[in-house]
């Protein structure tokens, strides 16, 4: 049977006006302008980016306030967005070597050239809630040292300390990557697949899986390696010109992970390395992105899969915000001509259970009075 | 014009912000006449990455991006791109892709819009450099025993 859902229009239309009226607040106070939470919320704004899949900050701004700060949803907002627009390029892949600095640590070499620069970082902060901020004081302005006058070269660490090739290496084989927002996602995937859906996945959930392999679920022995942050010039070739130009540039953070050794009767035992590249600001979740990518090349790498990080159909399958979201969410929806559906089968089902001890009491005792059925 | 300075050009204007291109454009008088003939349109650049930052490419996700293609009056086209959404933007560096090819014009665009773009450019970069080294971290060695 078919039950037309209609109706609510105006209860709809009210609930919406409701929810603008308390994202709104309290109107003696001014309304926060996107501008500001682009300014002063960025991390959150870079968290926006990397999920949707798509940078542009003062959208990633927007669909945060127009979500009331709920992340996932203006994840959501970006990403449908993101549908509208024709790509009009690709790019050329980001030279993250000639990244300008504004962080960039190593965890396992200590001297290293262009130096260790902590950046705006939370880190070594002493987790106490600041009440001055409360009290709304004066926040002085960064630091500069004046007499640098040019950024030291930052080459990558893992490159240029590898004489000895204790650690593996990324050689581009030429090869073109897959992309997941053209072709559905296959099963085995390949690495380049795989970064992709990583770089668009839940921080949350990475960084739950990505620990899960510290506490032992797939362990390899993680050391961060590099891990920088800064902004990076985007190239894209053009036809007009037959050439590769530059149109601006993008803050990118990325994490080189260092993990324990692999090595074969033909290879000599090296350093793997687990890969994090995230939009903005976004250094956890690279780190965590970074032992993902290491733990789902456990087969490659002849690892035994212990591990749901190993497990890439189940990793890969469930990281994206928006298709979790989408899903759990629709238990929502109307669901009453199913749910009656089911009321009918349970009701036939206990009644023929009924019938049945019905039947075995009698065989029992031919005495006892018949249940009424319901 | 040669094509290394036509894509220095392009990343100048790029890296600048509108506002300060417009600016620039002010101080000029008699900015040719022009019109669009492609946009300008917003869409989107598909980034890559490399992994480990050295190897094989892989797709990181999009950006906004935004072109126009000017004429001007005597048919010279010029073309322009830039990150984000702002198609004055991208007008603006079609417009000075299109004027730089007239040789009474280039001069004049160097002068009064490429080069103090360059210097604030340049400047905003030792900025940042200058505040991300005051966060270089000293090493010192702590001696043990005696």
């Amino acid at each position: 049977m078919y039950v037309a859902v209609k109706g609510g229009e105006q209860a709809i239309a009210n609930a919406h006006r409701w929810l603008a009226d308390r994202r709104r607040g309290d109107r003696d106070r001014p309304e926060l302008e996107v501008a500001q939470i682009g300014d002063q919320l960025r991390l959150a704004v870079d968290r926006v980016m990397s999920e949707a899949s798509l940078y542009d900050p003062e959208l990633a701004a927007l669909a945060f306030k127009q979500a009331s700060g709920d992340l996932t949803e203006a994840v959501f907002l970006l990403r449908a967005y993101r549908t509208t627009l024709p790509r009009l390029a690709v790019s050329e892949p980001l030279d993250t070597a000639s990244m300008r600095i504004e962080r960039r640590i190593s965890a396992t070499y200590k001297d290293i050239p262009g130096g260790q620069i902590l950046g705006p970082t939370y880190d070594y902060t002493h987790r106490l809630l600041d009440f001055l901020q409360l009290a709304g004081a004066e926040v002085p302005a960064a630091e500069i040292r004046e007499e640098v006058t040019e950024a030291e070269a930052c080459p990558q660490i893992l490159e240029l300390l590898n004489d000895e090739g204790l650690v593996e290496q990324e050689i581009d084989d030429g090869s073109e990557p897959a992309d997941i927002t053209r072709d559905p996602p296959d099963y085995p995937m390949d690495r380049a697949a795989r970064l992709q859906m990583l770089a668009r996945g839940d921080e949350g959930y990475l960084l739950a899986l990505g620990y899960s392999t510290q506490r032992g679920y797939g362990r390899n022995h993680p050391f961060a390696g590099e891990i920088r942050l800064g902004q990076v010039e985007v190239e894209i070739h053009v036809d007009e010109w037959d050439e590769t130009i530059c149109v601006g540039e993008i803050a990118l953070s990325e994490c080189q992970m260092i993990n324990q050794f692999g090595g074969s009767r033909e290879a000599a035992p090296q350093f793997t390395r687990g890969y994090g590249l995230a939009f903005g600001h976004n250094e956890r979740k690279t780190m965590a992105m970074a032992l993902v990518d290491r733990a789902l090349r456990a087969e490659e790498l002849g690892e035994p899969i212990i591990g749901p990080a190993q497990q890439a159909e189940f990793v890969l399958a469930h990281a994206d915000s928006v298709d979790a979201s989408g899903f759990v969410s629709h238990l929502k929806l109307p669901h009453y001509v199913d749910f009656q559906s089911e009321l009918d089968l349970l009701r036939r089902l206990r009644r023929e259970h009924a019938a049945r001890q019905a039947e075995l009491d009698g065989t029992r005792d031919t005495a006892s009075p018949q249940q009424e059925e319901r | 014009m040669n094509d290394t300075s036509r894509g220095a050009r392009q990343r100048l204007l790029a890296l600048s912000t509108r506002e300060r291109i417009e600016a620039c454009w002010t101080a000029l008088d008699a900015v040719p006449a022009h019109r669009c003939v492609r946009g300008p349109e917003t869409g989107m650049a598909m980034l890559k990455g490399r992994t480990g930052g050295t190897g094989n490419a892989f797709h990181l996700g999009e950006m906004t991006l935004t072109r126009a293609s000017v004429a001007l009056d005597d048919g010279t086209l010029g073309h322009g791109w830039v990150r984000g959404r702002d198609h004055r933007h991208a007008e603006l560096i079609a417009l000075a892709d299109a004027v730089a090819q007239h040789a009474e014009w280039q001069q004049k665009l160097e002068t009064h819009v490429l080069a103090p773009l360059a210097e604030e450019l340049a400047e905003r970069q030792r900025r940042d450099a200058a505040t991300a080294a005051a966060t270089r971290v000293d090493f010192f060695t702590l001696v043990r025993g005696e």
